[in-house]
């Protein structure tokens, strides 16, 4: 049975029980990501339990594959890339693979470069992708083994191929052996054989279906689609202001409210609970509430931009340093200098920030999207006096992420636990309306950059000096003890202080003045600037030294053949320099490193007055092994719009202290008519997969901004991108 | 007060507001979560149902004004169009987060039931309602396009 037809008919009520019945027997059922526990894996496979043969693979007597996957779905691809891993060591037939979320175990499920489990940096295929093979050719050697016993031959000489384990006139499927298969002794990892890439047949095929089936048909299930027996809707009225407290409130009219619950204040603002999210948001529409400003963010981001301008001017925290920079800037014959803006930026993913919680004591039960298990767990057992194993997360599909999802301080998953504990045994779903997501904070910060190069006879930079100014977003959050060192964040001059380009002296110094405003990472965090400084320079240093923007960079690359390869195979397949291109057009390059992965990127733009289009891009990456070359090209596609989105018109300000976005006819994303043509081409390679998720953002900005100068003259230095 | 709404066909009696969103009314209280809340103000089109054979947003529309007409959400999508949409947008590999996309294939089979060989001037005005930020644009046009040759060849376009 399928969700939707099983919805059609007489839309009965998704409680617990809809579920597993849904579940039971049904791989469809598999799909919907919502975990209860061990009856919903026992549920599956018409009602046979899944034998568990490690933490990521279970096989099912009715021939599933069922695979844990420890990082967040949220559009990426990690459901798909994982499984790919896993199935092609295992031999698994793709088809008869499915996934779920894994649960909240971080001794199980840790991202291997962060120590935790949590998902973010580009870093879920890198992380996993030895670990995953391994686990799939874990589970193969249970299955060789336990068809050896049966068959009475030797497992060496027995055969898997999609799916099907044969020798000679034997032959069976997973299913048939799961049951003795999974009772092999686990093989030691290190003693285990995996493939060469020759003998991949699922890693690099771009033909494999994703496994975050459902998002064609409305079957898919988010956070928003959590449903509970007994479930209440919270909102919540935020103070206008960060830093601002409830200093006294009036529910009465609010109470009064048909399907109001109840009314009371929490350390982040007044919830009203109510039967549905509309009666929530009419009733929240009735409070009356006072806030406290005293210890509020009250000033415009005009003021906080001028301030930064003024931080550039003055020396920072050495962030990098080689040679006397100063010094031979003061030699020089000729020093160019650029002074860049950013403004801070909202992620304004699909899907507003939402959690479903259910406190009974010192016990939580969670329902959402869950990117950083490890912190939210131990954020929520703080909060609740409690210990991990007393918090049980269930993690459901994401709505885009972005990076909004992993917050340091676990800011709407602590909310939503706050409310819940208040009705103790009440499953509790909080839902932020769009104007409460845009207004929350935790934004890209604001900066400012002043980059300031000598240059030689032949054009070349001898020295270059970056200034950089803005919040950290690491600074005061638990990461910072491990993330700071001497006082410098090194993700807000990622980018710039390991500068790609071969200058001989430079110098690298931060300024990270604190504010009330809440900042995090946001899609390639430190490069969503420092790549648009960096190549925007390089440009107006190659166009003063009269030499084409291509040529400049591969003279300053020469050291490095990643980079130069890259730049090259976009340029090739732009063509250019070798193609015409129609009056008012103008075309750009920018290319930069991050996560692992270098991506270059040309654009073409059409001018006219003051407006222009972005009508074609086209990028060239090198990750590593491309684990679903599909899956790469559409990140890659994606990273472009999310970055093209901010070239063009993402901007947050504040007037005193008030958010001035609220929604998106005030916050301007892209649209499908904005959209340019995107071709995607991947280097091929027999590396280690790195980044894939956000290293395509970074160069889009820069190369649109340079494509803008070749054909107006005109360099912008100031995000989102204005004409003049 | 009590409302009669028709959606996908069925008959459903509810007992709500009648200024509730019609958006509100079908998740809340008939369960069909399908269509999504996005932004509240109709800017975003996550929310989108086809109301008389129309792709509209439902997360302004009172339930009040939804009685009596024939609401489609994505669960009951049927056409000759919806069903060329959904294959293209499992071959092309159109979802990403998926958020969006019940909304876009509300509106790109809106579109192919009025027009059956949209150009991408054409695409721009009807789809350019409904925001993905992860940035599937290109593929949805592609998987219109695709939807649209797949109807041509087959000859339900013009059914």
């Amino acid at each position: 049975m399928n969700l939707s037809r099983f919805l059609q008919g007489k839309a009965p009520s998704l409680d617990r029980r809809a579920f597993l019945k849904v579940s039971a027997g049904s791989a469809a059922g598999l799909m919907l990501g919502v975990n209860f526990g061990g009856v919903a894996a026992q549920a599956q496979g018409a009602g046979e339990a899944a034998l568990e043969f490690n933490a990521f693979v279970s096989i099912t007597p009715d021939n599933i594959v069922k695979v844990m996957i420890k990082h967040l779905e949220m559009g990426q691809g990690v459901y798909t890339g994982l499984a790919t891993c896993i199935a092609d060591e295992l031999d698994a037939d793709w088809a008869q693979v499915v996934c779920e979320h894994a649960p909240a175990d971080t001794e199980k499920y840790a991202n291997l470069l962060m120590g935790q489990q949590g998902t973010g940096g580009s870093t879920a295929i890198a992380n996993s992708f030895m670990q995953m093979r391994q686990a799939g050719a874990a589970a193969r050697a249970m299955l060789l083994n336990a068809a050896a016993a049966q068959w009475g031959v030797p497992a060496s000489e027995i055969r898997v191929s999609r799916g099907l384990v044969t020798h000679g006139s034997h032959s069976a499927s997973f299913g048939d052996l799961a049951v003795a298969a999974a009772q092999q002794s686990a093989p030691d990892v290190a003693a285990l054989t995996l493939k060469t890439p020759d003998q991949f047949t699922l890693i690099g095929r771009d033909d494999t279906l994703r496994k975050d089936t459902g998002k064609h048909d409305g079957t898919a299930i988010y956070t928003q689609d959590v449903k509970l027996p007994g479930m209440l809707t919270a909102v919540v009225a935020h103070p206008p202001r960060f830093g601002a407290k409830v200093r006294s409130f009036d529910a009465t009219a609010a109470l009064a409210r048909p399907g109001v619950k109840r009314v009371f204040a929490i350390d982040t603002g007044v919830v009203v609970l109510a039967r549905d999210y509309w009666s929530a948001t009419k009733g929240r529409e009735l409070l009356q509430v006072e806030w406290d400003d005293s210890q509020a963010e009250t000033r415009s981001s005009t003021d906080i931009l001028a301030h930064y301008r003024e931080l550039v001017d003055t020396p920072g925290a050495v962030a990098a340093s080689e040679g006397d920079v100063a010094a031979t800037l003061s030699q020089s014959r000729e020093v160019h200098e650029l002074v860049f803006e950013f403004p801070y930026l909202a992620h304004a993913q699909m899907e507003p920030m939402n959690c479903v919680a259910q406190v009974n004591g010192n016990a939580a039960e969670m329902w959402y999207g869950c990117q950083s298990a490890t912190g939210d767990q131990a954020a929520i057992a703080q909060l609740l006096g409690t210990g991990i194993e007393n918090v049980k997360i269930n993690t459901v599909f994401a709505g885009g992420g972005f990076g909004r999802r992993a917050n340091p301080a676990s800011d709407y998953v602590l909310e939503a636990v706050r409310i819940a504990r208040e009705v103790q045994g009440t499953p509790v779903k909080l839902v932020w309306s769009r104007e409460d997501d845009m207004r929350a904070g935790y934004y890209r910060p604001a900066y400012v950059h002043k980059l300031t190069a000598g240059v030689n006879v032949n054009g070349r930079p001898t020295a270059i000096q970056v200034r950089v100014a803005g919040q950290s977003i690491i600074d005061g959050t638990a990461m910072a003890e491990m993330m700071m060192v001497n006082g410098i964040d090194i993700t807000s001059v990622e980018g710039l202080s390991d500068l790609a380009y071969e200058i001989p002296e430079r110098q690298v110094e931060l300024h990270s003045p604190r504010t009330g405003v809440p900042v995090q990472w946001w899609r390639s965090v430190g490069h969503t600037h420092t790549a648009f400084s960096k190549e925007v320079f390089i440009d107006v240093l190659a166009r003063k030294a009269g030499q084409d923007p291509v040529a400049y960079r591969l003279g300053l690359l020469r050291n490095n053949p990643r980079e130069t390869a890259v730049l090259q195979l976009a340029a090739e397949k732009a063509g250019w320099g070798s193609t015409e291109l129609p009056a008012g057009w103008g075309r750009g390059v920018a290319v930069h490193t991050s996560f692992g992965s270098t991506v270059a990127e040309i654009v073409d733009v059409s001018v006219q007055g003051t407006s222009f289009k972005v009508e074609r891009v086209v990028a060239a990456i090198d990750c590593g092994i491309a684990v679903n070359p599909n899956v790469v090209r559409a990140q890659v596609e994606s990273a472009i719009a999310y970055g093209l989105s901010a070239a063009l018109a993402d901007e947050v300000t504040l007037t005193g202290g008030n958010v001035d976005q609220d929604n998106f006819h005030t916050y301007r994303v892209l649209r499908m008519s904005a959209m340019p043509q995107v071709e995607v081409h991947i280097v091929a390679s027999t590396n280690a997969p790195s980044g894939v998720g956000e290293p395509g953002t970074p160069p889009i900005a820069p190369a649109v901004a340079n494509a803008l100068a070749a054909v107006t003259g005109q360099v912008l230095t100031r995000l989102p991108l204005k004409l003049a | 007060m009590a409302y009669q709404l028709t959606i996908n066909g069925h008959t459903h009696e509810l007992d709500v507001d009648g200024d509730m969103p019609l958006l509100w009314a079908v998740r809340d209280h008939l369960n069909y979560t399908g269509s999504k809340f996005g932004c509240g103000v109709a800017q975003c089109g996550a929310c989108t149902m086809q109301i008389d054979g129309v792709a509209t947003r439902t997360c302004v529309l009172p339930v009040s004004s939804a009685v009596g007409r024939n609401i489609t959400t994505i669960e009951g999508l049927q056409s000759p169009q919806a069903r060329a949409v959904q294959a293209a947008w499992v071959e092309l590999q159109v979802p990403q987060c998926g958020y969006c996309q019940s909304g876009q294939v509300m509106s790109a089979t809106a579109l192919l039931e009025t027009n059956s060989a949209p150009t991408d001037a054409d695409i721009d005005a009807a789809m350019s309602g409904n925001i993905c930020r992860c940035g599937t644009y290109s593929r949805i046009r592609a998987g219109i396009h695709m939807a649209a040759a797949q109807l041509k060849n087959s000859g339900g376009a013009a059914q």
